[in-house]
């Protein structure tokens, strides 16, 4: 092995262990992100509050609401006894809905005319509203399917006509804690190693120690080299550890090869670390190099996918996610831990980024190199 | 003759619109400290830059230790010891630490790391420190632990960038007294500075003005043969009054306060002298006294700058 590496390895070691912020950062950050993003970044739609005018007052008035409540979709917090409190409950925020039952419900069942009744949704928030709307819908027609039958007395499914039978794979209860966990692997890959390496070189030039290491026979690509691989290790730290609060906590379900998806961490961290290269070799402080890693760093997990599909966006901006490492990095991450895909899945997202790696460390390591003269 | 341990000849650097180092050529022997003096940007850390192979002259050739300094720069990279002007140092590391890493980096056997850190750190003076932090020692025990970082692979030369900025006057003094020890033991020197006293100190010395070298030699060389005039000095008082006398007086080129006397340069002092007395006491100076003197490496350079200054704006 190079002998000038290890002393840079063991110097760089001894910086991360002596630096307490550092090291909580490193070990507790993912963590804490973790159980953020696994909760908060909740989308499943569960027990949305809403609120029930039923003016009716009749038995089948009462069966619809029943059928609402048993959806699990929605709880009921309130009823009323007028359509304007219902306005007042959604404007203050209290619910996020309203079905409201019109006077003559039952009647109209009794006579065999379509009954109509009113389900608010309160959409400003459009994934819940999304939901809540699809629930309302199909909690209201599979009721008005089971009252149809019991006046016909015949069961449908001995009719013929098409049953659609929706198999949700992969995640098949829809929990978003699965969808996120992975994705969070990559998000925290990049965060540490790009920042971390940004930070680790500024801080030499903070020190002027820089200016004393480009005298050694230290050459630079020893020196990048050589601080790097303690992040990479620190990175794969994490990802276990990510890995093992997903399963144990989470219950997300690892169905492909681990050794795999090191194995493409590993080019997925080459990208990440030249753009911590990058950053360091712009900036002049730490604090600068901070800022910028924000504002590079950002822009790039909203256009990977993290949160929202790129399928949804407008054409300029999917463009640009093209040259996002964390794109490809998320649909490989997700691929195999969810769907248990190997390589031939995502073959196309592991080329870019085996020409992206390389492409953004050696355009950073010759900035780097000027950087220094 | 020492055989030569480093030569510079014709070195000049230009950036886009402004030339720091121009034609500058001298030589350092083995076992000599040379002193290169000069005001802040005189262009002092480009032409150490150059020798040690991170700048690229734009002109002019040099050799350190026998290797060019363009085609070999890692030749010489790994044979000398570098002390910057900030002394860097980590200060997150200990002592030892600092020490092993330099080591380290310089290639010293693992083995023989900690043999070379027990006797780097006896020599200065940082022997019971190895378990302190750089960032906990004080400013002349950093500069000594900077050289002896630069000293942990035994280098034949040493390059130290102003390296008592910033530091006591008795650690100063230890300092100095370590590089003569080790310019005996053959090491060469090269220090830059801009103390005119610390300039003494060295064997021989160039002076640095705006890029260029416009005296060279020993201390006493320079003092000798390189004044241009001689040197009165004058007990008088009130200082300030005397001073605006003799500046309107044009009997000297030039005259400055040294201390609690004035110090006069012209081309002929004994001519000056005996007007002197009594212009003075027309104006109600007293003189205690007034006598040509040995000029100072100070005196020295305020003469030639004077001359360089004038020949640059008034170009004859």
């Amino acid at each position: 092995m190079n002998t000038r590496l290890w002393p840079i390895m063991r110097k760089e070691f001894i910086h991360i262990v002596r630096d307490p912020r550092t090291l909580a950062v490193m070990f507790i950050i993912p963590v804490v992100q973790l159980i953020l993003l696994g909760y908060a970044a909740n989308t499943d739609i569960r027990h949305l509050a809403i609120a029930v005018f039923d003016a009716d007052h009749t038995a089948q008035s009462r069966q619809l609401v029943e059928a609402y409540r048993a959806s699990d979709y929605f709880a009921i917090s309130a009823y009323v006894n007028d359509e304007s409190e219902i306005a007042r409950l959604l404007d203050g925020g209290q619910v996020r809905g309203g079905l409201i039952i019109p006077p003559g419900y039952a009647d109209s069942l009794l006579k065999g005319r379509a009954a109509q009744v009113a389900f608010v949704i309160d959409g400003s928030d459009p994934s819940v509203a999304g939901t809540a709307f699809a629930a309302s819908q199909s909690v209201g027609q599979a009721q008005g399917v089971k009252l149809i039958q019991q006046r016909l007395g015949v069961d449908f499914s001995s009719l013929g006509g098409i049953e659609v039978r929706p198999r949700v794979w992969y995640n098949p209860d829809l929990r978003s804690s699965n969808y996120m966990v992975p994705a969070l692997i990559g998000l925290i890959l990049q965060f540490l190693t790009g920042l971390f390496t940004a930070l680790s070189i500024v801080r030499e030039r903070e020190q002027g120690t820089i200016e004393q290491l480009v005298v050694t026979p230290i050459r630079s690509w020893e020196l990048i080299v050589g601080k790097i691989i303690p992040y990479v290790g620190i990175a794969f730290f994490d990802l276990g550890e990510i890995l093992l609060i997903g399963v144990l906590w989470f219950g997300v379900p690892v169905r492909g090869s681990i050794p795999l998806l090191a194995a493409i961490a590993l080019l997925f961290l080459l990208t990440t670390l030249g753009t911590g290269l990058f950053i360091s070799s712009v900036t002049k402080s730490q604090q600068e190099a901070m800022l910028v890693s924000f504002l590079v760093l950002f822009p790039g997990i909203f256009l990977s996918g993290f949160f929202f599909p790129l399928e949804a966006m407008p054409a300029p901006l999917q463009a640009v996610s093209y040259v996002v490492p964390l794109r490809y990095m998320l649909i490989i991450i997700r691929g195999i831990i969810l769907k248990g895909v190997g390589l031939p899945a995502f073959q196309e997202q592991v080329i870019a980024l085996a020409i992206l790696g390389p492409l953004i460390l050696i355009g950073a390591s010759l900035r780097f190199r000027k950087s220094l003269e | 003759m020492s055989p030569l341990s480093l030569s510079a000849e014709q070195l000049t650097k230009r950036f886009d619109h402004f030339t720091a180092v121009e034609g500058v050529s001298f030589s350092v022997q083995r076992g000599e400290i040379y002193g290169l003096l000069g005001p802040n940007g005189a262009g002092k850390t480009t032409t150490i830059r150059m020798l040690l192979g991170l700048l690229r002259p734009t002109a002019g050739q040099g050799t350190v230790l026998g290797y060019d300094i363009v085609r070999q720069p890692e030749e010489i990279r790994r044979r000398v010891g570098y002390v910057s002007q900030k002394f860097s140092l980590y200060p997150d590391l200990t002592v030892a630490e600092n020490f092993n890493f330099y080591a380290g980096v310089y290639g010293v056997a693992r083995r023989s790391i900690s043999a070379r850190r027990g006797d780097t750190l006896a020599l200065v003076g940082l022997a019971d420190q190895e378990p302190v932090r750089a960032a906990s020692l004080p400013g002349g025990a950093r500069q000594r632990l900077a050289l002896a970082c630069a000293l942990a692979h035994q280098p034949d030369f040493l390059f130290l960038d102003e390296p008592t900025a910033g530091v006591d006057p008795i650690s100063r003094r230890a300092l100095w007294d370590l590089l003569y020890a080790l310019a005996a033991s053959g090491t060469s020197i090269l220090v830059t500075t801009h103390y005119m006293d610390e300039a003494e100190n060295c064997y021989r010395l160039a002076f640095i003005y705006q890029g260029r070298i416009v005296a060279e030699g020993t201390a006493r060389d320079m003092k000798e043969q390189q004044m241009q005039g001689q040197v009165v000095e004058l007990d008088c008082e009130p200082l300030d009054r005397a001073l605006t006398i003799l500046r309107q007086a044009h009997l000297f080129d030039e005259a400055a306060l040294y201390g609690s006397t004035i110090h006069a340069i012209g081309p002929d002092a004994q001519a000056a002298l005996v007007q002197l007395p009594g212009l003075l006491a027309d104006q109600g100076v007293t003189l205690h006294s007034a006598e040509v003197i040995a000029p100072s490496l100070e005196d020295v350079f305020i003469t030639r700058l004077r001359h360089v200054d004038q020949s640059v704006h008034s170009p004859a």
